[in-house]
């Protein structure tokens, strides 16, 4: 095995399903951070709780690494079939080490006998304590950072548990550092001050720092860690929380939480937010925001629970029935998502519509180091009403101050039906054509205060590269490593409205490629709708369930620019 | 009484109601403005909450806050609006389809969560709104505008379903009867805990059958000797349909309730609603 002295690292760790792999993954990201190397890590599992082959890639870096690779330099088979399952990602180059029984007689295979370290330090179990040593080693990790790691993890097992797993870590430790292999990163001081984070995190702490006090939902992947989250932290932010009996409940709960005064959301996936479409529609009749945060896997239906997509835009764009404004965001990375969580909630109250944050398996599930996040404000538009007040008081913008009940000496009375300026039922006509106006009069402000597509790359470019949501730090890093000053990116954290502005950078293109996780190219559609003159037939898309890869972008995209 | 807890400060003077002449939602209104009255609760305190259907249009009659949301969905927006801000007086109500048949789901789940809601039935035992189906509660063989050789299926016991799942406050009331219907409605806004009162109704214009004089010839009050606690009697009286008894038929006093359970209210009891405004 030749190998030049490497400042990066790409490690998989391969097996079943409640064979330790999430242990590992936690203990080694956070000591490679600890160590002040970047760290990236992001899984794909199988639909079941235990058995299956899931596996867990982590690189680490001396510099900024955010994005999925195809490329192991070191795969951990922790069963049987971990190797078989992911030959296709395995070259010339790729060091597979672990115990002798997975190992096998691979080429360049390093075998060790961690079950019979783990028994000398008392229990063949401490295994992947070896494991997370014996790496540690090999990436030239700092010590203390291991022994703190291992300490804090097994935090709540006994003194004596605890010390085995420490010691049975660094007999590893010394066996990776001992192996020779040219891995040289520099660590960083700054990173060691930063935090790992995942897409779920970003969300879920987004929603708090801009209020979020209410969450009802019903569990589904990958959206649950959201609700998780919020769950956890309930007490310290003073968070209403209920599992509801099902989605139709949870929007109508969400809804009316609005109404009574809270910052609401609901966290779900394609098929739960499916039954939550009715609400979507009275949201949008009785001018009371809600927050969806919709976590995508692939469909139709129940489709791969556990597995990545973008294929719900059409979904939450349509929706709910009759005519209504609504806001989507899909962040790109993970401060645009606690930055973009948190607008979410002040855009819903400003303009008292759905507001919609659309990630997805792998942006969820995928977490690095990031520094702390910037400071948000609560923007919050209630209003103390008085004896005359209206609910639905007709202005020139379209928003009526909006009071909630018991707070004033108001009345505050929404109505799903069309209703008067009171929020009465009313089948006149000319209130049925001064409300519609009245709602998507809305609008014009709504375009006004959009988030504008982000350009990556050279302003002389002749190629332009569309993203949206998830794909961004992937398709970052291909054009980086594709090194062609002709090559932009041009990714969209605000898929709805389209940005008008976007306009100027399509025309500025000779070649337009749409790039999107999803089967039809959902946002190259909408962009067809949007603008005259747009050319959206050059699509890269990816639908079997599995993340684009960066080599994957830089192949896929070398043959769209010649 | 003072005179500023009349009932007709709940009015609203220029509505323009949609209920057919006869209608035993007539009863229901001015027993509920009634009740609001005795107990002197300012509109401004009160959240009415409805799905759609006749039943579901009472809000747009009574002078209090209102959250008229869709079919079915009275009961989530219910227990939402009480955890957000516990001080108001919150009541659901809505009829039969809407809570037993689309919202049936919510209907079980709301009195597991046991919040401190009022939930009001207009049960009427027939679709009114959408003109004359069978709704959850119509009997076996009743012949109606879409069932045209009578119900197949047995209807749904709303109160010995809610006894089953330990419901705290289960009543059961008719529309015709004032006296009873107010002080219902007044013990079950005082109870602590989800109170469901089923109020039989006649539909003047679909409903043939169980009319004005079917509920007088087949209801019976419960007497005073009769104890509300005592389970496994008050199952008996919900599972006997061959007379429907009328009052407070099932009561768990010492449940939890819901909201007061959840995180933000462990220290603080100001209403998440309003912390943070003056």
């Amino acid at each position: 095995m030749s190998m030049e002295k490497k400042s990066e690292i790409s490690i998989v760790l391969s097996g079943a399903a409640g064979q330790g792999i999430q242990a590992v993954e936690h203990i080694l990201t956070r000591v490679a951070k600890d160590s002040g190397f970047h760290v990236f890590a992001t899984k794909e599992y199988m639909s079941r709780v235990r058995g299956g082959n899931n596996s867990t890639e982590i690189r680490i870096s001396a510099q900024p690494v955010k994005a999925y690779v195809d490329r192991i330099d070191i795969l951990v088979p922790l069963n049987d079939n971990a190797i078989e399952r992911l030959r296709h990602r395995i070259t010339e180059e790729t060091v597979i080490l672990g115990a002798t029984r997975y190992v096998g007689k691979e080429k360049n295979s390093i075998g060790l006998m961690l079950e019979e370290i783990a028994e000398s330090f008392g229990n063949k179990i401490y295994e992947n304590s070896v494991a997370i040593g014996v790496l540690s080693g090999i990436i030239n990790a700092n010590e203390d950072a291991v022994i703190n790691n291992i300490k804090a993890y097994f935090s709540k097992k006994s003194d004596e548990v605890v010390k085995a797993n420490v010691n049975a870590a660094l007999k590893g430790y010394e066996i990776g550092k001992s192996l020779g292999l040219k891995f040289e990163i520099t660590p960083s001081d700054e990173v060691k001050k930063q935090h790992l984070l995942n897409g779920s995190e970003a969300v879920a702490k987004g929603a708090i720092a801009s209020g979020c006090n209410f969450i009802s939902s019903y569990p589904m992947s990958p959206a649950t860690t959201v609700f998780t989250e919020l769950s956890r932290l309930s007490k310290q932010y003073g968070i209403l929380v209920d599992q509801a009996e099902d989605e139709i409940a949870a929007a109508n709960m969400a809804i009316a939480a609005w109404y009574a005064g809270a910052r609401a959301m609901v966290s779900t996936s394609g098929g739960g937010f499916a039954l939550m479409t009715e609400a979507i529609s009275l949201s949008g009749m009785i001018e009371t925001p809600i927050v969806v945060h919709l976590g995508q896997r692939p469909g139709p239906a129940t489709g791969l629970p556990t597995r990545t997509e973008q294929g719900d835009l059409n979904l939450v764009l349509y929706a709910g029935h009759g005519d209504f404004p609504r806001i989507i965001y899909a962040p790109g990375n993970l401060c645009e998502a606690y930055e973009l969580s948190a607008k979410a909630f002040n855009i819903a109250d400003k303009y008292q519509i759905p507001v919609f944050i659309l990630t997805d398996e792998y942006f969820l599930d995928s977490f690095y180091n990031v520094e702390d996040m910037p400071e948000m404000k609560v923007e919050r538009y209630v209003v103390k009403t008085d004896e005359n007040y209206k609910r639905y008081l007709l202005t020139e913008d379209g928003i009526s101050p909006r009071g909630i009940p018991g707070y004033g000496k108001g009345l505050v009375r929404v109505d799903s039906d069309e209703h008067d300026e009171n929020g009465h039922i009313t089948e006149s006509a000319e209130v049925r054509k001064n409300m519609v106006q009245k709602r998507l009069r809305k609008m014009e402000k709504i375009v006004q205060d959009a988030v504008p597509p982000k350009l990556f790359g050279s302003e002389d470019y002749k190629y332009l590269i569309i993203t949206w949501g998830s794909t961004q730090l992937i398709v970052k890093e291909a054009l980086e490593t594709l090194g062609r000053k002709d090559v932009a990116m041009l990714h969209f954290s605000q898929v709805y409205p389209v940005p008008t502005i976007a306009k100027e950078y399509f025309d500025k293109a000779e070649k337009i490629i749409f790039l999107e996780q999803n089967a039809t190219g959902q946002f190259a559609n909408l962009i067809k709708l949007t603008f005259d003159n747009v050319d959206t037939k050059n699509r890269i898309l990816k639908y079997n369930g599995f993340v684009f890869s960066v080599e994957e972008v830089i192949e896929a995209i070398s043959k769209e620019v010649e | 009484m003072s005179n500023t807890f009349e009932p007709k400060i709940y009015d609203i003077p220029d509505a323009d109601v949609a209920w057919c002449p006869g209608c035993g939602n007539f009863g229901i209104i001015n027993e509920l403005k009634t009740a609001l009255a005795q107990l002197e609760l300012d509109p401004t305190q009160v959240v009415l909450v409805s799905g759609i259907g006749q039943a579901a249009k009472m809000p747009q009659y009574v002078r209090a806050n209102m959250f008229n949301g869709l079919h079915g969905r009275s009961l989530p927006a219910a227990v939402a609006i009480k955890m957000v801000n516990p001080n108001l007086v919150v009541i659901a109500e809505s009829g039969d389809g809407c809570t037993y048949g689309e919202g049936g789901n919510h209907f079980i789940h709301t009195i597991r969560k046991n919040p401190d809601i009022t939930n009001i039935v207009h049960d009427n035992q027939i679709y009114g709104l959408t003109k004359g189906q069978a709704s959850p509660t119509t009997a076996r063989g009743q012949v109606t505008t879409l069932q045209f050789d009578g119900v197949i299926v047995d209807p749904f016991n709303p109160i010995a379903v809610a006894v089953a799942l330990d419901a705290s406050f289960v009543a059961r009331s008719f529309s015709g009867n004032l006296q009873l219907t107010v002080e219902l409605i007044k013990m079950a806004i005082k109870h602590k805990g989800y109170a469901l009162i089923d109020i039989l109704q006649p539909c003047v214009t679909f409903n043939k059958v169980n009319t004005y004089q079917w509920y007088r010839e087949n209801t019976y009050l419960l007497p005073d000797s009769y104890d509300p606690t005592d389970r496994q009697a008050a199952f008996k009286i919900a599972t006997d349909t061959s007379k429907l008894a009328l009052g407070v038929i099932y009561m768990n006093p010492n449940k939890p309730v819901f909201e007061e359970q959840l995180a933000p209210y462990q220290i603080d009891k100001t209403p998440v609603a309003l912390r943070g405004l003056e």
